[in-house]
């Protein structure tokens, strides 16, 4: 599971793309594309590459007004899936 | 039913290839290289199929490599927005040119594996040398750090270097391996005798594969084609005939999978006189086993059948003479038990040797070729 002092980021080959036949964004990575929903589009929108977890966490929920361990825990979830796909990788 | 767009579309830019794999899924017929689609007509045709929803291309052969022009048609693929993705055994591919296509934005390779030694691979491949060749390739690929799936394609002859074929991946960086039992369609069909896994070598595939994804979670994606005739449920074919992706023949024929040409009452347009748009949405080929209505018993009425499908289309062809019939390797295919009796005959044929791949203009042989 990520930790709140990793920093993820995504590898080369990984990449959030905007669908205009579909209208949707969507992760493109080697030989996969994955439909993102308004949220998986939000917590990829916030992975920059220098901030941590938790700053990540912080910052959507200032943003959407929600509880921060809620997002954090829904955030957790969706990317260490991703990083079981080899889509995200975290620096420690 | 509504037809939705393609995600993915197999480029196959030439048919020529160095190596002459006995389990080559191009078909037995091969397009000739004065039929081949040119840089404008590629450039085009990647255009278009971006504006109809693909996302991912994949640069295939044959050996895309053994195309000049591949540096053009890679700049030409990100131009027009589409994830590029090169489908390579490697030869043909030199330092410098590797470089250039990072510049031009390519964004991932897959590697072919035929073995995991030189002994294996280059007999398999019928090219001595290529092996060596490979893992200078492999190292350029890993410096420059374009991201790496490594395709082994296992068969009877080398079913047991799957645990070496893994740590490979390992030592190589590679993100994902496919570790694909050999399908037989196309050319592969001449060799089912020499390449057929037993079913215990089907079996101890399984398991090794199920093992090896707990351990290396995380560091090694490992996606599976199992031995299908030793199965008891069938492949989803294409995930649904004309749903996700196309292919696009060297000389511009669009097919709905890369073996639909083995299907003889199918009738394929051509890019050269029709819009790709017009040929997904409007094809015969496409249109004739899209959805579920060509269906015969026991799919119709089968509650999978929008699971798999049916199974393979190609593989019903070949094995039952009717590319509507349920693919036989389904337990509810009557003629399933056939196909499992035939696939343990071809596993135990012991004399057989392999015929390897013509290339465009070639006949057959039996033996590997020199180096050239």
């Amino acid at each position: 599971m990520i930790d709140p002092s990793d920093i993820p980021y995504l590898p080369r080959g990984v990449r959030v793309h905007f669908d205009k036949v579909r209208d949707n964004w969507v992760l493109l990575a080697p030989e996969r594309a994955l439909t993102l929903d308004p949220i998986g589009h939000a917590i990829l929108s916030e992975i920059d590459g220098n901030r941590t977890f938790q700053a990540i966490t912080e910052t959507l929920s200032a943003k959407y007004n929600a509880p921060a361990e809620q997002i954090a825990k829904d955030s957790a979830g969706f990317l260490s899936a991703l990083q079981g796909r080899r889509f995200l990788e975290v620096q420690t | 039913m509504t037809v939705q767009p393609p995600i993915a579309m197999l480029a196959e830019l030439t048919h020529r290839c160095p190596l002459s794999c006995p389990y080559c899924s191009n078909p037995v017929e091969l397009a000739l290289q004065d039929r081949e689609l040119d840089t404008d007509q590629w450039r085009d045709i990647f255009q278009q199929a971006g504006r109809l929803g693909v996302l991912q291309l994949h640069l295939s052969g044959g050996e895309p490599a053994s195309r000049r022009d591949l540096l053009e048609l890679v700049t030409a693929a990100r131009e027009a927005g589409l994830y590029t993705n090169l489908i390579t055994s490697g030869i043909g591919l030199t330092e410098k040119r590797l470089k250039a296509l990072d510049e031009a934005g390519l964004d991932h390779v897959q590697l072919s594996l035929q073995g995991t030694d030189a002994m294996m691979a280059d007999q398999i491949g019928g090219y001595k040398g290529g092996f060596d060749r490979k893992m200078q390739v492999a190292r350029w690929i890993g410096e420059i750090g374009f991201p790496l799936t490594l395709n082994a394609v296992l068969h009877r002859r080398n079913l047991h270097q799957l645990p070496r074929a893994l740590e490979m991946a390992v030592e190589m960086g590679a993100r994902r391996i496919e570790v694909a039992t050999v399908q037989f369609h196309g050319w592969a069909l001449k060799n089912r005798d020499a390449l057929m896994p037993t079913p215990e070598q089907a079996r101890e595939a399984d398991r090794i594969v199920k093992e090896s994804r707990t351990r290396l979670k995380g560091t090694l994606v490992i996606d599976y084609v199992p031995a299908d005739y030793h199965s008891d449920f069938p492949k989803r074919c294409m995930g649904g005939w004309g749903t996700t992706g196309l292919n696009v023949s060297p000389d511009g024929q669009v097919l709905p999978c890369h073996a639909a040409q083995t299907i003889p009452h199918l009738k394929f347009d051509n890019v050269r006189e029709k819009s790709l748009h017009e040929i997904w949405y409007e094809g015969e080929a496409f249109n004739t086993y899209r959805g579920t209505d060509w269906m015969q018993e026991p799919c119709q009425s089968c509650e999978n059948k929008l699971k798999d499908f049916g199974g393979c289309r190609c593989q019903a062809m070949a094995l039952v003479g009717d590319a509507a019939a349920t693919d036989p390797v389904c337990t509810k295919s009557p003629h399933h038990g056939a196909l499992q009796t035939r696939a343990e005959e071809h596993s135990h044929n012991d004399t057989a040797e392999m015929i390897y791949r013509g290339t465009p203009g070639r006949s057959q042989r039996t033996k590997p070729k020199e180096p050239v």
